[in-house]
């Protein structure tokens, strides 16, 4: 089983930098007043990050995507995690395969 | 502060359970593409066990190549997980009953699942020690294992995507907003985040587009936001 030096310290590199981005905030806050508007920055984070991630797949990838995303919500009120993620799977698969 | 470990570890292995399945053809896939661009099972290993992170691992396989351009690695995944220094200043206060020596060791497990459920879990209890590693350990078990399997057999699904598996996450982290809704205001940091991520995301390469959409909900955040009469508890939890 080999290992490559350069190919270790790739990896090494990415380590690195990946634990810095996860402990930077944390450092962070301590600069950051943490009531009124500093503390309505950081609550917004979750929502405003989660948004940002699947915004992509939700609205530029097509109709097949938007309208399981759309379904999605709508039983994600409704049932656990688990089912509701089932049952937009199950639609993003029958909508793309009528719609693709 | 006292509360049943046993139960708040099981609390979180059942909640990334949805997400230990979704993420299975994606470990494969990765596994498979890291050697077939020259890694050994062994540094597969390592780089799962190390770095933890599967958009930026994703990325940085697709642009390997040998001697690996280690300094053009490292600023790629700087670019793909720059949103961790937004989810970890978020999670920061959440972080109450850890011990400070344990909070660089929690966020090590900070992949993008494990945060979202960790931040909606702060919703309706506190976050406990107990519940993060019910959360990450069985995530992270999984994708070294899935990686390695991977890397050794070779991927069982060329294109998740045909059987929805890349919506699975999408469909995880709608649910997990319907927790995040605090009125409002959040229609607002909605609107502009997926705004900006959507313009963002359309005009620019990369994955800008979650840093320009995190951002810009925050923006919104500060310009909406009104003293209230009294102290709402949501930070203080």
């Amino acid at each position: 089983m080999s290992m490559d030096p350069a190919t270790l310290m790739a990896i090494a590199a990415m380590a690195v930098v990946t634990w810095c981005t996860r402990v930077a905030g944390l450092w962070l806050v301590r600069y950051v007043p943490l009531t009124g508007r500093g503390a309505a920055a950081l609550e917004a984070v979750p929502a405003a990050v989660l948004m940002s991630v699947i915004a992509p797949m939700v609205f530029l990838t097509g109709p097949a995507e938007t309208i399981a995303a759309a379904i999605t919500l709508f039983a994600a009120f409704r049932l656990p995690l688990m089912a509701a993620v089932i049952v937009g799977v199950g639609a993003v698969v029958a909508l793309r395969l009528l719609l693709g | 502060m006292s509360y049943d470990r046993a139960s708040e570890f099981c609390a979180g292995a059942s909640a990334c359970l949805p997400a230990a399945v979704a993420v299975i053809p994606f470990g494969l896939l990765l596994g498979a593409r890291s050697t077939e661009k020259g890694l050994s099972l062994a540094e597969v290993f390592v780089m799962s066990a190390t770095v933890f992170a599967g958009s930026a691992q994703f990325v940085v396989i697709d642009l390997w190549s040998e001697p690996a351009p280690w300094l053009f690695i490292a600023l790629t995944t700087l670019l793909v997980n720059i949103r961790h220094v937004l989810m970890g200043a978020s999670l920061a206060g959440k972080l109450g009953a850890f011990a400070p020596v344990a909070k660089p060791v929690t966020v090590f497990f900070m992949a993008d699942e494990i945060w979202a459920m960790a931040e909606r879990r702060t919703a309706e209890a506190s976050l406990t020690p107990a519940y993060y590693a019910g959360l990450a350990g069985p995530l992270y078990l999984n994708w070294l294992v899935c990686t390695f399997c991977g890397a050794a057999f070779g991927h069982a699904i060329d294109r998740p995507e045909v059987y929805g598996f890349d919506f699975a996450f999408t469909a995880i982290f709608i649910g997990l907003l319907t927790g995040f809704w605090r009125g409002a205001s959040t229609a607002g940091v909605l609107a502009a985040s997926s705004g900006a991520a959507v313009a963002v995301k359309y005009m620019v390469e990369g994955p800008w587009y979650i840093l320009a959409g995190g951002l810009a909900g925050m923006v919104v955040a500060i310009v909406l936001w009104r003293p209230a009469p009294q102290t709402a508890g949501e930070g203080a939890v």
